[in-house]
């Protein structure tokens, strides 16, 4: 059985909320919604459209674009199999977005991985502290400015990191038409 | 029913009494019953599981004593990768073990980070602890982790078990018997 048209629920988003661009990819959908809106639009997904289950939120850093951030919320509706996938676009002088862990509970390690990773707040939070990385860790290791290899810092007694020597690395694929022999990771020049 | 002798050692043929010095029957005794510190921080630690069960059977070498406290412990087997946050506490558990103590880097990523040249990973336990021998593989099947043991064996059996680790004590007995 086909999975039932989202048509519906997109048409009761956009009814209410402002809908920034619509994107459709492999019978995908996602909605680029407002930053400021979010919090209500996840309310009204969960409550009035069913949403009940955050499958995973996450951030993304377009480095050298502007917003930088996005945080990517992927939603599922269990009576309909519906997924909707929500984005909200974060610039880097605003680092904070509402908390849905009060509505997810699954949000809350989601968020504080997201902190830990890219620095957004998220005011509301139960306790956003780093999840993987200790505290007290200067860096944000997942921003795009970020070396692969690391940073050396140091915390007397609790922890302490070096630069990975990366032996000609870092070891990447770059995105192209190439055959799966000339894409695959090797030691290349990046800018 | 026929009976198998022990090769070393026949009670009936030397009574009770071996001849040896004290340093060969020290280390004897000490890479017979080699208790590890299970440090398994990853999917070595799968393999080591896989070792320590019935059929590689790591007890073959006296090794099958499992400690999870390491005061208990004599080797510390380091299996999988070791991040950063997770140094200092391998660190602490080996300074809580009693001397003598071995250990044996287990895998690409304790000897050496393995894959993981980031951020986030200790490239090789050795910046932190010394360590006695390294086993190759990702990971390494349990028959190169007994390979691993059994070399530490042999480099226990060439220790000089009395005379390095105890020669303060010696010296402290002798000053005061003259």
């Amino acid at each position: 059985m086909a999975a039932p048209s989202l048509s519906s629920t997109v048409s009761a988003i956009s009814g209410k909320f402002k809908v920034l661009k619509k994107t459709e990819f492999r019978g995908e959908t996602t909605l680029h919604v407002e930053r400021e809106a979010i919090k209500d639009l996840a309310r009204f997904c969960k409550d009035e459209l069913g949403f009940t289950y955050l499958i995973d939120l996450s951030g993304v850093d377009h480095f050298g674009v502007e917003p930088r951030f996005e945080v990517v919320y992927e939603l599922y509706q269990f009576e309909l199999g519906q997924h909707l996938r929500l984005k909200i676009s974060v610039s880097e002088d605003q680092l904070e977005v509402p908390t849905v862990s009060d509505l997810w509970a699954t949000a809350d390690w989601h968020e504080r991985e997201c902190y830990d990773m890219y620095g957004i707040q998220f005011p509301g939070h139960p306790g956003l502290t780093r999840i993987l990385m200790w505290e007290g860790y200067p860096f944000f290791p997942l921003r795009k400015d970020f070396p692969l290899a690391g940073r050396p810092s140091d915390m007397p007694d609790v922890a302490f990191s070096k630069a990975a020597p990366l032996a000609g690395g870092p070891f990447v694929t770059t995105p192209s038409t190439a055959t799966a022999k000339d894409r695959e990771p090797r030691s290349r020049e990046i800018k | 029913m026929t009976e198998t002798s022990p090769v070393a050692y026949d009670s009936k043929i030397e009574g009770n009494i071996i001849f040896t010095k004290v340093d060969s029957a020290m280390n004897w005794m000490r890479k017979n019953s080699l208790w590890p510190m299970p440090m398994g921080l990853a999917c070595c630690a799968i393999e080591l599981m896989a070792a320590g069960a019935s059929r590689f059977d790591i007890a073959r070498f006296g090794a099958e004593v499992m400690r999870f406290s390491p005061r208990q412990s004599d080797v510390m087997i380091v299996a999988g990768t070791v991040t950063y946050k997770m140094a200092l506490a391998v660190k602490r558990i080996w300074d809580q073990m009693p001397e003598p103590k071995w250990c044996i880097a287990m895998g690409a990523c304790a000897s050496s980070g393995g894959m993981y040249r980031s951020y986030a990973v200790l490239q090789g336990i050795d910046q932190l602890i010394p360590v006695d021998v390294y086993i190759s593989g990702c990971p390494p099947r349990p028959e190169a982790l007994l390979e691993g043991l059994m070399r530490l064996q042999r480099k226990i059996e060439t220790e000089p078990a009395l005379r390095d680790q105890k020669r303060e004590l010696i010296a402290s007995y002798s000053g005061t018997a003259q």
